[in-house]
């Protein structure tokens, strides 16, 4: 069997315990560039945990992790940086927009990182906006956004610098169901554009709603409706 | 090749395990502008903050530049006033004997100091015992502190002096009852012009006031004084015609032999029962103790650019812990830990710096008006601003360091858990 690229998350065997609390235990999952899914579970049933361990945020006590080919436990924290930098774009409930700066610069800032000067991010940035449908609110700030929008600030700043990898974390959880449907609409057209999405939610209907859904329940995951696998990818090779 | 992987059973052989590993993921550099962007932007954010503890940082700063500022500009004033009046003026005048009775010097003193051929001009003093009123109705015990001296007609030359109104004793007005005031004898005696129809109550007589003295700076002695004749001093006033004082210009190179050679040139037999000393250097030597009180002041605008920097510690902590899920934030975005360092330790320098500048422009502020007031040219050092800018960046470090690795040690986790 041949395959073009290394799948965009491997958990093998992945453990996370704090002190004598196991949050995560013996985690199995594999996603492929250009999938889509939904971690969905109960508070407190590690999904969370699963997030920050995919997102390189946190480190796990067993198992090995690799996103993209890069084994997350050779890394060191510049490379985990960078790697968070150029892979990995990520999506909060709480959105995490500083109060005063512009949605144009917010958004710039996803790209701070990079290495790319600011002349570029800001231009980038803009053509992010746009393409979430905020064009007409690239000088706003925060606190003129109503809260659908600030997610999408938050999404365009995630995905500013095309990463192959989105984690959205409760991306409705703060918003009212039309702002819901808005923001999990915007997922799916970047799904469509290549990125694999990996949406944790603790609302089953979003997670019905996805192509795959992994189920995860005290630390375990306890249902994977499955993969489609690497080859019966439509969008080879697309991402980065 | 996946070494990093475990070896898993041959059924679960992975189709992805014979891919070439990617390349490791190197971290981008910040440049320059964005680290002083990062680190402003939490600036902005708090202005009143800010402000507060940037005040701490220029109070301190301030007080030292104005410390600086004020000593220097005064030494500056010195050394023109002294540049001015010179430094090559010595006084001579009589001691007291081996068995402790005022000594005089000799008549001949002026002559036997104009003789050296160090010496530009001689010329003296003498004290009477005449007492001075503005009329007189005056009770004569009301004397009010005046001396009443004998002047030779070339002293002006000699002690620098600059006459106000009317004229210097000349060989003419000398031998009459002729007098010239001092400026503060002038003032307490409120005579403000000289003239014909000026005249004082003086030994029991009535003298014409000619001329009046400006201040004389390096001889404050003077100005207390009025000056009569020689000639009229003898006849009138009961002077026994010892000089009582006499001042030497000497040639700038020759001050300190001349200073010497004074002693025995009067008095070769008893060159101890002459004093004779140089004004310039008591002029110095009064500013000298000026300088004591500024090295305290010094030492205070120190302890208060420490409580700045401590404020500033104080205010670098408090922003760390408010912006934990900023600090996660960052961290999700690729933000390293060192970038996160560099990104809160911009942010104390640019506070401190921030005090630093106010500090000096303060410090600068003080030092003009206390000049303008104290009628000087107002200075302040090059060193002592770049001084100032160095020691606040130097504290802005120090206060910001701690901090900074505080926040760069957070893990991201923990710092998106909290909001």
């Amino acid at each position: 069997m041949t395959v073009t690229a290394h799948p965009v998350i491997e958990l093998a065997g992945v453990g996370k315990s704090y002190g004598d609390v196991a949050a995560l235990v013996e985690a199995d999952l594999v996603v492929h560039r250009g999938e889509m899914l939904a971690v969905v579970g109960p508070s407190g049933s590690g999904k969370s945990t699963m997030l920050n361990i995919m997102g390189t945020l946190d480190r796990p006590t067993s198992g090995t992790v690799a996103i993209a080919g890069h084994a997350v436990d050779s890394l060191n924290d510049r490379e985990l940086s960078a790697l968070r930098a150029g892979t990995i774009g990520f999506v909060f409930q709480q959105f995490h927009l500083a109060s005063g700066v512009s949605a144009l610069d917010s958004v710039a800032d996803g790209l701070l990182y990079s290495g790319r000067p600011r002349r570029e991010r800001r231009r980038v940035a803009e053509v992010a906006l746009r393409r979430v449908g905020l064009g007409h609110r690239l000088f706003h700030e925060p606190q003129q956004l109503s809260g659908g929008e600030k997610q999408r600030v938050a999404i365009a700043r995630a995905v500013v610098g095309d990463p192959p990898l989105l984690l959205a974390d409760e991306p409705t959880g703060a918003l009212d169901s039309r702002s819901g449907t808005v923001v999990m609409e915007l997922l799916h057209e970047l799904h469509e554009a290549g990125t694999t999405v990996v949406v944790i939610t603790h609302d089953r209907d979003i997670a019905a709603s996805l192509p795959r859904e992994v189920r995860v329940r005290d630390g375990r995951i306890e249902h994977d409706s499955g993969s489609p696998g690497p080859r019966a990818l439509t969008h080879t090779g697309v991402g980065r | 090749m996946s070494t990093a992987y475990p070896a898993l059973p041959a059924e679960r052989q992975r189709p992805w395990d014979d891919l070439p590993p990617p390349p490791r993921p190197k971290a981008a550099r910040l440049s320059l502008s964005d680290v002083a962007r990062v680190g402003g932007w939490g600036l902005r954010s708090r202005p009143m903050r800010v402000f507060l503890s940037a005040l701490g940082i220029a109070i301190g700063i301030a007080a030292m530049i104005g410390v600086v500022g004020i000593s220097t500009s005064s030494t500056n004033d010195l050394n023109k006033q002294l540049a001015a009046l010179g430094t090559n003026l010595l006084t001579v005048a009589p001691g007291t004997t081996m068995t402790g009775d005022n000594a005089h010097l000799s008549e001949d003193a002026v002559a036997m100091i104009a003789n050296r051929p160090e010496v530009i001009s001689a010329s003296a003093t003498g004290t009477t015992d005449a007492k001075l009123y503005r009329n007189d109705r005056v009770p004569a015990v009301e004397s009010g502190g005046l001396t009443v001296s004998a002047a030779r007609t070339d002293l002006l030359r000699s002690i620098g002096g600059k006459i106000v109104d009317g004229r210097w004793l000349n060989n003419a007005n000398s031998r009459y009852p002729a007098v010239v005031l001092g400026s503060e004898t002038a003032r307490s005696l409120g005579i403000h012009r000289a003239g014909t129809d000026v005249q004082v109550w003086l030994g029991n007589r009535w003298f014409t006031v000619v001329g009046l003295l400006a201040p004389n700076e390096l001889l404050p002695a003077l100005d207390t004084q009025a000056f009569v004749g020689w000639s009229v001093a003898e006849k009138e006033l009961s002077f026994d015609g010892y000089p009582t004082t006499v001042y030497t210009r000497a040639k700038d190179a020759d001050v300190e032999t001349v200073h010497s050679v004074l002693g025995p040139t009067v008095s070769p037999e008893d060159p101890n029962e002459v004093n004779v000393s140089r004004p310039s250097d008591a002029l110095a030597a009064k500013h000298a103790a000026d300088k004591s009180l500024s090295g305290l002041l010094l030492g205070l605008g120190g302890v208060a650019l420490l409580v700045g920097g401590v404020g500033v510690a104080n205010t670098m902590v408090i922003s760390v812990l408010e912006r934990r899920s900023e600090i996660g934030l960052r961290r999700s975005l690729g933000a390293t830990r060192g970038q996160i360092r560099i990104q809160f330790l911009a942010e104390a320098l640019l506070l401190s710096g921030l005090g630093g500048l106010g500090g000096v422009l303060l410090g600068i502020g003080v030092t003009d008006g206390y000049a303008a007031y104290q009628g000087w040219a107002a200075l302040v050092p090059l060193w002592a601003m770049a001084g100032g800018l160095a020691a606040t960046l130097a504290i802005g470090g120090l206060a910001g360091f701690y901090p900074a690795v505080r926040a760069a040690r957070l893990p991201p986790t923990e710092a998106l858990a909290t909001n």
